[in-house]
């Protein structure tokens, strides 16, 4: 039998420390979905996904009981939908705003929480399927609930599509005035990507991607509180013994994800895709990354260290965790998402978490600047701009970076915004006042990097 | 199936024979049973054998019990803490 320390180890880790199981997400290829007529296409979309996904809600619920660890989400993520309106006869905006709503309304159907892969890939350049997509998705997303978009305009193969990026900042504050009364929630629900990985269970940035199986199942794990706790108890030591500790827990963490994962799969009948091994926070106190870089020895998360401190998290998390599970992949590392962690948020309102600090800090983790509020007046090639920065960390670093931000309506520095849920408050941050209009407007591509030069 | 119950909370007259008499009335067997007190807590962990029995239908009576006595009581499969604790 497990010693008693073990299992009350665990029951703590459950009970008092957040840990849980944050999505079993289900990837849909939906490529023998296409058609040329958009009413077909949509029928055969809604029943593929309300056919493969019928018990995806009910079987993690099941596995939730037997195993006593919260599965906090169900979701599903599918091929990329410009594959689908690249097949259309005479596609419109319409057209794609009707895949959306089926969508939409397959994932309701399911029970699911939301539903990812409205999504174009244009890292070097557009079809005209993605051209449209891309623009449709202010209205797709302000039509819909649980739709979630994300395009990746950049890669470190092909370099960056200045373009796709200029185009994304239009395309995000257009977005954010059609949803102005919920504060642009429509920006909460696009993210735009260098490098995104095909087998991301998250969102809003997951999708099925093109090298993937008919359908798969891909987990994400979660807590940060349990990472927390555990430094507490080694106070004061070096380096090392926080590394060591952070391993062992992050180990101890994906074992979950792996068990979950696998039972999963079996009961469903669908291939184990990955474990994703990331760190992801939650509004609930106690369940923040922030808190774990404060406990490493900063006064608040965004003072100076803060990027050192993250890089050393997110290397140990990865190295504790690639033994745990048969598969690791997803993004893997830990999310700075600024709404979605009470600590990023509390240093984001006093002013020690900056927009630039974010940006250093997204060199050395898993992802970008995530769930960021800026003013509502924050012009379209100032997010552009934004984009550019991250996608050439992104590009040049060989790593996946993203931008997850909403230019909220009428909202000035100092205001909160209320998202409610997983997604929780964020305060508007300041942005720089200097423009950068002419080098948005020029257009063309950003040549793939030396290190792209691998054979 | 095998699963690990849980008991944490303040040591009290009775604990050990109310959750064994829902198992009992269920037919479950007690494979195992350690208890002792941690950090002033009584905690009690018992290995038993669910067979094919409803984990949730059992959950619902020790919640009845513990909510009853105070107390904090699990029952989860022992494949969590395997799983979690041996490589």
């Amino acid at each position: 039998m497990i010693n008693p320390f073990e299992i009350l180890e665990t029951i703590n880790m459950i009970d008092k420390e957040n840990l849980d199981i944050r999505t079993i997400t289900m990837g849909i290829s939906l490529k023998d979905c296409v058609d040329a007529d958009v009413d077909r296409a949509c029928e055969k979309i809604y029943q593929k996904i309300t056919t493969y996904a019928k018990d995806l809600v009910k079987t993690g619920e099941d596995i939730e009981e037997r195993f006593g660890i919260p599965i906090i989400n169900k979701r599903i993520s599918v091929t990329p939908i410009a594959s689908v309106v690249d097949a259309l006869d005479n596609a419109t905006v319409e057209d794609c705003v009707k895949v959306a709503k089926t969508l939409d309304a397959a994932a309701k159907k399911v029970g699911v929480n939301f539903i990812g892969g409205y999504s174009a890939l244009v890292h070097k350049g557009y079809t005209k399927g993605e051209k449209l997509l891309i623009e449709s998705i202010p209205y797709a997303l302000s039509q819909t609930d649980i739709v979630c978009s994300s395009v990746n305009v950049g890669s470190t193969r092909a370099g960056i599509n200045m373009d796709a990026v200029a185009q994304m900042g239009q395309i995000i504050k257009k977005a954010a005035d059609m949803t102005k009364e919920s504060g642009g929630f429509a920006c909460a629900k696009l993210v735009v990507f260098c490098n995104a990985v095909e087998d991301n269970p998250f969102m809003a940035g997951a999708f099925h991607g093109e090298g993937e199986g008919d359908c798969v199942i891909n987990v994400g794990v979660s807590g940060p509180g349990v990472v927390k706790c555990a430094l507490e108890k080694v106070k004061g030591e070096p380096f090392g013994v926080v590394a060591d500790t952070i391993k062992k827990t992050a180990f101890k963490i994906t074992r979950m994800g792996q068990l979950v994962a696998q039972e999963a799969s079996k009961r469903l009948g669908v291939p184990f895709g990955i474990v994703d091994l990331s760190l992801a926070p939650t509004p609930a106190v106690g369940d923040s990354v922030a808190y774990i870089l404060e406990e490493m020895g900063l006064e608040q998360c965004g003072t100076h260290g803060t990027t050192a401190a993250l890089a050393l998290l997110n290397d140990a998390v990865k190295k504790g965790g690639i033994m745990a599970s048969s598969y690791v992949g997803g993004l893997s590392g830990a999310f700075i998402p600024v709404s979605e962690d009470a600590g990023m948020i509390a240093a984001a309102k006093n002013g020690t978490l900056t927009l630039e600090k974010l940006e250093a800090m997204t060199c050395v983790c898993s992802v970008g600047l995530d769930m960021i509020v800026v003013p509502g007046d924050t012009t379209a090639e100032t997010l552009s701009a934004i984009i550019a920065d991250e996608a050439a960390i992104g590009m040049v670093n060989s790593k996946t970076t993203a931008v997850r931000i909403i230019p909220a309506p009428g909202k000035k520095v100092g205001d909160t915004v209320e998202f409610g849920g997983l997604l929780g408050s964020g305060p508007v941050m300041p942005t720089n006042q200097k423009q950068s209009t002419e080098f948005i407007r020029r257009g063309g591509r950003i040549p793939a990097p030396l290190q792209s030069l691998k054979n | 199936m095998k699963a690990v119950i849980t008991v944490v909370g303040k040591d009290k007259v009775g604990i050990i024979a109310k959750v064994s008499n829902v198992l009992c009335e269920n037919n479950i067997n007690i494979l195992d049973i350690s208890q002792t007190i941690m950090q002033d807590m009584f905690t009690m962990i018992m290995l038993v054998d669910m067979s094919s029995k409803s984990v949730s239908a059992i959950s619902q009576k020790l919640d009845v019990i513990a909510e009853e006595m105070g107390l904090s009581i699990h029952l989860q499969s022992e494949e969590v803490f395997s799983s979690m604790h041996r490589i």
